[in-house]
Protein backbone atom coordinates (compact mmCIF):
# COMPACT_ATOMS: atom_id res chain seq x y z
CA UNK A 1 0.00 0.00 0.00
CA UNK A 2 1.42 3.44 -1.00
CA UNK A 3 0.82 5.68 2.38
CA UNK A 4 3.27 8.82 1.59
CA UNK A 5 4.36 10.43 -1.41
CA UNK A 6 7.54 13.03 -2.08
CA UNK A 7 8.52 14.69 -5.23
CA UNK A 8 10.74 17.67 -6.43
CA UNK A 9 10.14 18.47 -9.84
CA UNK A 10 10.75 21.00 -12.90
CA UNK A 11 6.79 21.85 -12.03
CA UNK A 12 8.04 22.50 -7.77
CA UNK A 13 8.47 20.88 -4.52
CA UNK A 14 6.20 18.75 -3.80
CA UNK A 15 4.05 15.84 -4.81
CA UNK A 16 0.83 17.65 -5.48
CA UNK A 17 2.41 20.41 -7.10
CA UNK A 18 3.65 18.00 -9.44
CA UNK A 19 0.26 16.36 -11.09
CA UNK A 20 -1.54 19.88 -9.95
CA UNK A 21 0.34 22.10 -12.50
CA UNK A 22 0.75 19.38 -15.03
CA UNK A 23 -3.10 19.04 -14.99
CA UNK A 24 -3.54 22.71 -15.29
CA UNK A 25 -1.11 22.43 -18.52
CA UNK A 26 1.75 24.10 -16.87
CA UNK A 27 4.68 23.09 -18.65
CA UNK A 28 7.99 23.40 -16.14
CA UNK A 29 10.74 22.96 -19.56
CA UNK A 30 12.36 26.21 -19.58
CA UNK A 31 15.15 26.85 -22.54
CA UNK A 32 15.17 22.98 -22.82
CA UNK A 33 15.82 21.88 -19.97
CA UNK A 34 13.57 21.17 -16.81
CA UNK A 35 15.37 22.29 -14.04
CA UNK A 36 13.51 22.58 -10.55
CA UNK A 37 14.03 25.59 -10.29
CA UNK A 38 12.04 26.17 -7.08
CA UNK A 39 13.90 23.83 -4.97
CA UNK A 40 16.51 25.89 -3.01
CA UNK A 41 18.31 23.17 -0.98
CA UNK A 42 19.25 25.26 2.09
CA UNK A 43 15.46 26.03 2.45
CA UNK A 44 15.17 22.11 3.30
CA UNK A 45 18.60 20.82 4.37
CA UNK A 46 21.36 21.97 7.24
CA UNK A 47 24.75 23.47 5.81
CA UNK A 48 26.21 19.31 6.62
CA UNK A 49 23.57 18.16 4.27
CA UNK A 50 24.19 20.59 1.47
CA UNK A 51 27.53 20.13 1.55
CA UNK A 52 27.92 16.21 1.70
CA UNK A 53 25.37 15.80 -0.77
CA UNK A 54 25.58 15.78 -4.48
CA UNK A 55 22.15 17.33 -5.64
CA UNK A 56 20.93 14.42 -6.54
CA UNK A 57 20.96 13.45 -3.15
CA UNK A 58 19.75 16.58 -2.20
CA UNK A 59 16.94 16.03 -4.08
CA UNK A 60 16.25 12.77 -2.95
CA UNK A 61 16.33 13.76 0.80
CA UNK A 62 13.65 16.24 0.69
CA UNK A 63 11.18 13.90 -1.84
CA UNK A 64 11.57 11.36 0.53
CA UNK A 65 11.15 14.07 3.85
CA UNK A 66 7.99 14.96 2.12
CA UNK A 67 6.45 11.46 1.66
CA UNK A 68 7.86 10.41 5.24
CA UNK A 69 5.66 13.62 6.36
CA UNK A 70 2.62 12.48 4.57
CA UNK A 71 2.67 8.67 5.82
CA UNK A 72 2.50 10.24 9.16
CA UNK A 73 6.12 8.44 10.01
CA UNK A 74 6.92 10.86 13.49
CA UNK A 75 10.64 11.53 12.36
CA UNK A 76 13.03 13.54 13.92
CA UNK A 77 14.41 14.61 10.74
CA UNK A 78 17.01 17.09 12.44
CA UNK A 79 18.42 15.40 15.40
CA UNK A 80 20.46 12.04 16.04
CA UNK A 81 17.15 10.37 17.39
CA UNK A 82 15.57 8.76 14.70
CA UNK A 83 11.95 8.43 16.63
CA UNK A 84 8.97 6.68 16.19
CA UNK A 85 8.80 4.85 13.56
CA UNK A 86 5.68 2.89 13.04
CA UNK A 87 8.05 -0.58 12.59
CA UNK A 88 11.47 -1.85 13.84
CA UNK A 89 13.87 0.29 11.99
CA UNK A 90 15.52 -2.89 10.48
CA UNK A 91 11.93 -4.05 8.97
CA UNK A 92 11.72 -1.02 6.49
CA UNK A 93 14.03 -1.04 3.24
CA UNK A 94 15.01 1.80 1.43
CA UNK A 95 15.47 1.76 -2.20
CA UNK A 96 16.70 5.01 -4.33
CA UNK A 97 17.51 4.58 -7.75
CA UNK A 98 19.78 7.04 -9.56
CA UNK A 99 20.13 7.01 -13.43
CA UNK A 100 23.88 8.49 -13.09
CA UNK A 101 24.41 9.88 -9.64
CA UNK A 102 26.85 12.25 -8.56
CA UNK A 103 27.96 13.43 -11.91
CA UNK A 104 28.27 17.49 -10.75
CA UNK A 105 30.57 16.18 -8.15
CA UNK A 106 33.08 14.28 -10.38
CA UNK A 107 32.90 17.33 -12.48
CA UNK A 108 33.71 19.28 -9.75
CA UNK A 109 36.54 17.31 -8.08
CA UNK A 110 38.00 16.23 -11.65
CA UNK A 111 38.36 20.30 -11.73
CA UNK A 112 40.35 20.74 -8.69
CA UNK A 113 42.60 18.02 -9.85
CA UNK A 114 43.24 19.12 -13.16
CA UNK A 115 43.60 22.48 -11.71
CA UNK A 116 45.21 22.00 -8.21
CA UNK A 117 46.76 18.57 -8.05
CA UNK A 118 45.37 15.07 -6.97
CA UNK A 119 46.12 15.93 -3.47
CA UNK A 120 43.69 18.41 -3.43
CA UNK A 121 40.67 16.42 -4.63
CA UNK A 122 37.77 16.50 -1.69
CA UNK A 123 37.69 13.57 0.76
CA UNK A 124 33.73 14.19 0.63
CA UNK A 125 33.78 12.83 -3.89
CA UNK A 126 33.70 9.31 -3.06
CA UNK A 127 30.49 9.57 -0.77
CA UNK A 128 29.29 11.91 -2.80
CA UNK A 129 28.77 10.74 -6.51
CA UNK A 130 28.59 6.49 -5.30
CA UNK A 131 25.39 5.68 -7.10
CA UNK A 132 24.23 4.55 -3.84
CA UNK A 133 24.50 8.01 -1.83
CA UNK A 134 21.13 9.26 -2.10
CA UNK A 135 19.57 5.83 -0.44
CA UNK A 136 22.76 5.75 2.19
CA UNK A 137 21.53 10.07 2.70
CA UNK A 138 17.68 8.69 2.87
CA UNK A 139 18.39 5.43 5.33
CA UNK A 140 20.59 8.04 7.52
CA UNK A 141 18.29 10.70 8.25
CA UNK A 142 15.09 9.02 9.21
CA UNK A 143 17.33 5.73 10.65
CA UNK A 144 15.94 3.25 8.29
CA UNK A 145 17.75 0.47 8.67
CA UNK A 146 16.49 -3.14 7.08
CA UNK A 147 17.88 -3.62 3.11
CA UNK A 148 19.18 -0.31 1.45
CA UNK A 149 20.63 0.10 -2.05
CA UNK A 150 20.68 1.92 -5.12
CA UNK A 151 19.42 0.73 -8.49
CA UNK A 152 20.97 0.97 -11.29
CA UNK A 153 19.02 0.86 -14.23
CA UNK A 154 19.30 4.27 -15.98
CA UNK A 155 15.86 5.45 -17.36
CA UNK A 156 13.90 2.75 -16.01
CA UNK A 157 16.02 3.27 -12.44
CA UNK A 158 12.69 4.50 -10.39
CA UNK A 159 10.31 2.19 -11.77
CA UNK A 160 12.67 -0.51 -10.62
CA UNK A 161 13.04 0.55 -6.82
CA UNK A 162 9.63 0.67 -6.54
CA UNK A 163 9.04 -2.88 -8.00
CA UNK A 164 12.27 -4.07 -6.11
CA UNK A 165 10.71 -2.56 -2.97
CA UNK A 166 7.66 -4.17 -3.53
CA UNK A 167 8.79 -7.90 -3.94
CA UNK A 168 10.83 -6.78 -0.72
CA UNK A 169 7.71 -6.51 1.49
CA UNK A 170 5.79 -9.30 -0.22
CA UNK A 171 8.66 -11.08 0.27
CA UNK A 172 8.60 -10.62 3.59
CA UNK A 173 12.13 -8.85 4.65
CA UNK A 174 10.36 -5.60 5.25
CA UNK A 175 6.56 -4.66 6.53
CA UNK A 176 7.76 -1.27 4.86
CA UNK A 177 9.94 0.79 2.27
CA UNK A 178 10.99 3.77 0.96
CA UNK A 179 11.18 3.77 -2.68
CA UNK A 180 12.37 6.02 -5.28
CA UNK A 181 14.27 7.73 -7.47
CA UNK A 182 16.61 10.75 -8.28
CA UNK A 183 18.49 12.49 -10.69
CA UNK A 184 20.61 15.59 -11.14
CA UNK A 185 22.68 16.21 -14.81
CA UNK A 186 21.98 19.51 -15.69
CA UNK A 187 25.58 19.89 -16.33
CA UNK A 188 27.46 20.82 -18.91
CA UNK A 189 29.15 16.98 -19.20
CA UNK A 190 25.79 15.61 -19.02
CA UNK A 191 24.51 17.96 -21.56
CA UNK A 192 27.36 17.33 -23.96
CA UNK A 193 26.90 13.43 -23.55
CA UNK A 194 23.60 13.11 -24.22
CA UNK A 195 24.01 15.99 -27.33
CA UNK A 196 26.67 14.04 -28.68
CA UNK A 197 24.36 10.65 -29.29
CA UNK A 198 21.95 13.07 -30.29
CA UNK A 199 19.47 12.05 -28.09
CA UNK A 200 17.98 15.34 -26.84
CA UNK A 201 15.57 17.61 -29.31
CA UNK A 202 17.65 20.00 -30.85
CA UNK A 203 14.08 22.36 -30.37
CA UNK A 204 14.08 22.11 -26.56
CA UNK A 205 10.61 20.68 -27.10
CA UNK A 206 8.89 17.94 -25.65
CA UNK A 207 6.22 16.36 -26.96
CA UNK A 208 5.59 12.51 -27.20
CA UNK A 209 3.94 11.12 -29.63
CA UNK A 210 3.34 13.98 -31.85
CA UNK A 211 4.68 14.24 -35.11
CA UNK A 212 7.30 16.61 -34.79
CA UNK A 213 8.99 15.06 -31.58
CA UNK A 214 12.40 15.14 -32.47
CA UNK A 215 14.42 14.06 -29.02
CA UNK A 216 13.81 14.35 -25.35
CA UNK A 217 14.38 17.36 -23.11
CA UNK A 218 16.43 16.66 -19.96
CA UNK A 219 15.16 17.39 -16.63
CA UNK A 220 16.04 16.41 -12.72
CA UNK A 221 14.50 16.17 -9.66
CA UNK A 222 13.39 13.20 -7.61
CA UNK A 223 9.96 11.12 -6.23
CA UNK A 224 9.57 9.19 -3.54
CA UNK A 225 7.34 6.58 -2.30
CA UNK A 226 6.58 5.37 1.54
CA UNK A 227 5.37 1.30 0.46
CA UNK A 228 3.58 -0.10 3.45
CA UNK A 229 2.57 -4.12 3.84
CA UNK A 230 -1.22 -3.71 3.28
CA UNK A 231 -2.27 -5.27 7.07
CA UNK A 232 0.37 -3.53 8.91
CA UNK A 233 -0.90 0.22 7.35
CA UNK A 234 -4.19 -0.82 8.20
CA UNK A 235 -3.37 -1.68 11.92
CA UNK A 236 -1.52 1.59 12.99
CA UNK A 237 -4.69 3.44 10.42
CA UNK A 238 -2.51 4.65 7.90
CA UNK A 239 -4.18 6.81 5.10
CA UNK A 240 -3.71 4.40 1.94
CA UNK A 241 -3.23 6.77 -1.48
CA UNK A 242 -3.71 4.10 -3.57
CA UNK A 243 -1.87 0.46 -4.09
CA UNK A 244 1.18 -0.78 -6.16
CA UNK A 245 -0.94 -3.87 -7.67
CA UNK A 246 1.91 -5.68 -10.06
CA UNK A 247 5.22 -5.31 -11.48
CA UNK A 248 6.73 -6.69 -14.55
CA UNK A 249 10.08 -6.33 -16.38
CA UNK A 250 12.04 -7.58 -18.59
CA UNK A 251 15.02 -6.93 -21.49
CA UNK A 252 15.42 -6.19 -24.92
CA UNK A 253 18.86 -7.62 -25.36
CA UNK A 254 19.01 -6.00 -28.77
CA UNK A 255 20.88 -2.41 -28.92
CA UNK A 256 22.74 -0.30 -26.25
CA UNK A 257 20.25 2.89 -26.64
CA UNK A 258 17.37 1.73 -29.20
CA UNK A 259 14.37 -0.04 -28.11
CA UNK A 260 12.90 -3.31 -29.61
CA UNK A 261 11.01 -1.65 -32.36
CA UNK A 262 8.47 -4.30 -32.17
CA UNK A 263 7.84 -3.85 -28.68
CA UNK A 264 7.80 -7.26 -28.01
CA UNK A 265 9.69 -7.31 -25.26
CA UNK A 266 7.77 -4.09 -23.63
CA UNK A 267 4.60 -5.70 -24.12
CA UNK A 268 5.63 -8.77 -21.89
CA UNK A 269 6.85 -6.62 -18.98
CA UNK A 270 3.33 -4.67 -19.49
CA UNK A 271 1.73 -8.49 -19.49
CA UNK A 272 3.31 -9.98 -16.70
CA UNK A 273 2.54 -6.97 -14.53
CA UNK A 274 -1.48 -7.09 -15.29
CA UNK A 275 -0.83 -10.18 -14.57
CA UNK A 276 0.99 -9.95 -11.32
CA UNK A 277 -2.39 -7.35 -10.14
CA UNK A 278 -4.67 -9.66 -11.37
CA UNK A 279 -6.36 -7.37 -13.62
CA UNK A 280 -6.91 -7.82 -17.42
CA UNK A 281 -6.95 -4.77 -20.42
CA UNK A 282 -10.21 -3.71 -19.67
CA UNK A 283 -9.35 -3.05 -16.04
CA UNK A 284 -7.20 -0.53 -16.86
CA UNK A 285 -8.51 3.50 -16.91
CA UNK A 286 -5.38 5.20 -17.39
CA UNK A 287 -1.72 4.55 -18.78
CA UNK A 288 1.31 6.56 -17.84
CA UNK A 289 3.37 6.21 -20.75
CA UNK A 290 7.09 6.86 -21.05
CA UNK A 291 7.12 8.57 -23.95
CA UNK A 292 10.29 10.23 -23.89
CA UNK A 293 9.37 12.38 -27.46
CA UNK A 294 12.30 10.42 -29.33
CA UNK A 295 11.17 9.11 -32.30
CA UNK A 296 12.39 5.37 -31.61
CA UNK A 297 10.98 5.15 -28.05
CA UNK A 298 7.23 6.51 -28.95
CA UNK A 299 6.97 4.07 -32.01
CA UNK A 300 8.21 1.26 -29.83
CA UNK A 301 5.93 1.99 -26.75
CA UNK A 302 2.94 2.28 -28.54
CA UNK A 303 3.49 -0.92 -30.44
CA UNK A 304 4.22 -2.14 -27.21
CA UNK A 305 1.13 -0.94 -25.79
CA UNK A 306 -1.14 -2.53 -28.72
CA UNK A 307 0.61 -5.44 -28.54
CA UNK A 308 0.10 -6.39 -24.57
CA UNK A 309 -3.57 -4.90 -24.25
CA UNK A 310 -4.79 -5.60 -27.64
CA UNK A 311 -4.98 -3.07 -30.51
CA UNK A 312 -8.84 -2.15 -30.01
CA UNK A 313 -8.86 -2.15 -25.95
CA UNK A 314 -5.06 0.48 -26.29
CA UNK A 315 -6.77 2.93 -28.46
CA UNK A 316 -9.73 3.65 -25.78
CA UNK A 317 -7.30 4.28 -22.99
CA UNK A 318 -6.46 7.42 -22.32
CA UNK A 319 -2.25 7.68 -22.31
CA UNK A 320 -0.55 10.96 -21.65
CA UNK A 321 3.16 11.66 -20.79
CA UNK A 322 4.66 13.44 -18.00
CA UNK A 323 7.86 13.69 -19.54
CA UNK A 324 5.61 16.69 -21.93
CA UNK A 325 5.44 18.85 -18.93
CA UNK A 326 8.93 18.10 -17.09
CA UNK A 327 11.02 16.60 -19.69
CA UNK A 328 12.99 13.23 -18.73
CA UNK A 329 14.40 13.12 -15.06
CA UNK A 330 16.22 9.80 -16.24
CA UNK A 331 16.62 7.74 -13.40
CA UNK A 332 14.24 9.89 -10.96
CA UNK A 333 11.70 9.41 -14.07
CA UNK A 334 9.43 5.99 -12.87
CA UNK A 335 9.51 7.20 -9.00
CA UNK A 336 8.11 10.69 -10.15
CA UNK A 337 5.86 9.05 -12.87
CA UNK A 338 4.33 6.56 -10.43
CA UNK A 339 3.63 9.88 -8.04
CA UNK A 340 2.14 11.22 -10.82
CA UNK A 341 -0.40 8.05 -11.77
CA UNK A 342 -1.20 8.00 -8.08
CA UNK A 343 -2.08 11.50 -7.77
CA UNK A 344 -4.10 11.35 -11.53
CA UNK A 345 -6.16 7.76 -9.34
CA UNK A 346 -7.01 10.05 -6.19
CA UNK A 347 -7.84 13.10 -8.37
CA UNK A 348 -9.83 11.16 -10.89
CA UNK A 349 -7.91 13.93 -13.19
CA UNK A 350 -5.84 12.86 -16.57
CA UNK A 351 -3.80 15.36 -17.47
CA UNK A 352 -2.84 15.78 -20.92
CA UNK A 353 -0.08 15.12 -23.13
CA UNK A 354 1.24 18.89 -23.25
CA UNK A 355 2.42 20.12 -26.91
CA UNK A 356 0.87 17.15 -28.48
CA UNK A 357 -1.24 18.64 -31.66
CA UNK A 358 0.05 16.67 -34.54
CA UNK A 359 -0.52 12.91 -34.72
CA UNK A 360 1.61 10.46 -36.00
CA UNK A 361 -0.57 8.50 -38.19
CA UNK A 362 1.48 5.12 -36.99
CA UNK A 363 0.87 6.66 -33.31
CA UNK A 364 -2.86 5.56 -33.62
CA UNK A 365 -3.76 6.16 -29.90
CA UNK A 366 -5.93 8.05 -27.37
CA UNK A 367 -2.45 10.55 -26.29
CA UNK A 368 -4.41 12.90 -24.29
CA UNK A 369 -4.63 15.94 -26.32
CA UNK A 370 -4.94 19.98 -25.34
CA UNK A 371 -6.81 19.57 -21.87
CA UNK A 372 -6.99 17.57 -18.74
CA UNK A 373 -10.27 14.72 -18.57
CA UNK A 374 -12.06 13.28 -16.06
CA UNK A 375 -10.72 9.64 -14.96
CA UNK A 376 -13.43 7.06 -15.50
CA UNK A 377 -12.81 3.78 -13.48
CA UNK A 378 -13.32 0.89 -16.25
CA UNK A 379 -14.82 -1.73 -14.04
CA UNK A 380 -16.70 0.13 -11.13
CA UNK A 381 -14.19 -0.61 -8.27
CA UNK A 382 -11.08 1.21 -7.98
CA UNK A 383 -9.83 2.67 -11.00
CA UNK A 384 -6.15 1.23 -11.98
CA UNK A 385 -3.30 2.60 -14.36
CA UNK A 386 -0.31 1.64 -15.71
CA UNK A 387 3.13 3.27 -15.82
CA UNK A 388 5.70 2.16 -17.89
CA UNK A 389 9.58 2.96 -17.82
CA UNK A 390 12.07 1.96 -20.71
CA UNK A 391 15.63 2.75 -20.64
CA UNK A 392 18.90 2.47 -22.67
CA UNK A 393 20.22 -0.88 -22.03
CA UNK A 394 17.02 -2.19 -23.05
CA UNK A 395 15.46 -2.16 -19.47
CA UNK A 396 11.45 -2.55 -19.89
CA UNK A 397 9.09 -2.16 -16.15
CA UNK A 398 5.68 -1.80 -16.21
CA UNK A 399 4.09 -0.76 -12.99
CA UNK A 400 0.37 -1.25 -12.09
CA UNK A 401 -1.25 1.01 -9.81
CA UNK A 402 -4.84 0.65 -8.57
CA UNK A 403 -6.31 3.90 -6.74
CA UNK A 404 -7.45 4.06 -3.01
CA UNK A 405 -10.98 2.92 -2.87
CA UNK B 1 55.45 32.09 2.63
CA UNK B 2 54.57 34.46 5.95
CA UNK B 3 54.31 33.19 8.75
CA UNK B 4 50.29 33.03 10.17
CA UNK B 5 49.94 33.83 13.74
CA UNK B 6 48.30 31.46 16.34
CA UNK B 7 45.62 34.15 16.15
CA UNK B 8 45.58 34.31 12.24
CA UNK B 9 45.46 30.41 12.18
CA UNK B 10 42.49 29.88 14.98
CA UNK B 11 40.14 32.39 12.81
CA UNK B 12 40.54 30.65 9.77
CA UNK B 13 40.01 27.20 11.47
CA UNK B 14 37.23 28.49 12.90
CA UNK B 15 35.73 29.31 9.86
CA UNK B 16 36.54 26.38 7.53
CA UNK B 17 35.02 24.49 10.91
CA UNK B 18 31.89 26.68 10.44
CA UNK B 19 31.42 26.35 6.27
CA UNK B 20 31.35 22.91 7.43
CA UNK B 21 28.17 23.06 9.44
CA UNK B 22 28.47 23.30 12.91
CA UNK B 23 26.98 26.91 14.63
CA UNK B 24 30.14 29.48 14.95
CA UNK B 25 29.14 30.23 18.40
CA UNK B 26 30.04 26.71 19.76
CA UNK B 27 33.09 26.56 17.72
CA UNK B 28 35.90 27.43 20.91
CA UNK B 29 39.24 26.51 21.69
CA UNK B 30 37.89 23.89 23.97
CA UNK B 31 35.04 22.82 21.81
CA UNK B 32 35.84 18.96 20.77
CA UNK B 33 35.60 17.90 17.44
CA UNK B 34 33.15 14.95 18.58
CA UNK B 35 30.78 17.55 19.85
CA UNK B 36 31.06 19.62 16.97
CA UNK B 37 29.88 16.99 14.65
CA UNK B 38 33.49 16.79 13.04
CA UNK B 39 34.26 13.59 11.46
CA UNK B 40 37.35 12.45 10.27
CA UNK B 41 36.48 13.47 6.11
CA UNK B 42 35.92 17.09 7.91
CA UNK B 43 39.37 16.62 9.02
CA UNK B 44 40.97 15.68 5.81
CA UNK B 45 39.02 18.80 4.09
CA UNK B 46 40.87 20.74 6.91
CA UNK B 47 44.56 19.38 6.56
CA UNK B 48 43.88 20.07 2.97
CA UNK B 49 42.89 24.16 3.45
CA UNK B 50 45.76 24.35 6.15
CA UNK B 51 48.48 22.30 3.48
CA UNK B 52 46.91 24.69 0.83
CA UNK B 53 47.67 27.93 2.33
CA UNK B 54 49.76 27.38 5.30
CA UNK B 55 52.23 24.73 3.50
CA UNK B 56 51.40 22.76 6.53
CA UNK B 57 51.35 19.00 5.96
CA UNK B 58 49.34 17.00 8.10
CA UNK B 59 48.98 13.22 8.03
CA UNK B 60 46.13 11.01 9.10
CA UNK B 61 48.17 10.00 12.11
CA UNK B 62 48.64 13.36 12.89
CA UNK B 63 45.16 14.10 12.35
CA UNK B 64 43.82 10.80 14.90
CA UNK B 65 45.63 12.64 18.22
CA UNK B 66 43.51 15.72 17.58
CA UNK B 67 40.59 16.21 20.32
CA UNK B 68 39.87 20.14 20.05
CA UNK B 69 40.05 23.06 17.88
CA UNK B 70 42.68 24.20 20.55
CA UNK B 71 44.55 20.70 19.70
CA UNK B 72 44.42 21.68 16.03
CA UNK B 73 44.98 25.42 16.34
CA UNK B 74 47.96 24.86 18.44
CA UNK B 75 49.47 21.83 15.90
CA UNK B 76 49.08 23.98 12.45
CA UNK B 77 50.87 26.77 14.44
CA UNK B 78 53.51 25.14 15.66
CA UNK B 79 54.36 23.30 12.31
CA UNK B 80 53.65 26.94 11.04
CA UNK B 81 56.38 28.60 12.24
Amino acid sequence: MVTGLGAVTPLGVGARPLHERWAHGVCGIVDGAGACSEFEPKDHLSIKEVRRLDRFSQLALVASGEALAQAGWNTNANGNGHAELPYDPMRIGCVIATGIGGIETVETQHDVMRDRGAKMVSPLGIPQYMPNAGAAAVSMKHGLQGQMYGVVSACSGGAHAIGTALRMIQYGDAEAAVAGGAEATLTAFGFACFNSMQALSPTGISRPFDARRDGFVMGEGAGALVLEEESAARERGATILGEVAGYGSTSDAFHLTAPQPSGEPAARAIELALANAGVSADDIAYVNAHGTSTQLNDAAETAALKRSLGSERARRIPISSTKSAIGHLLGAAGAVEAIATIETLSTRAIPPTLGYEVPDPELDLDFVPGEARPLLAANGGPPVAISNSFAFGGHNVALVFRGAS
Amino acid sequence: MATATTEQIEARVIEALASFGPDESQITRDATFESLDIDSLDLVELAQIVEDEYGVVLKGGDMKELKTVGDAVDLIAQRAS
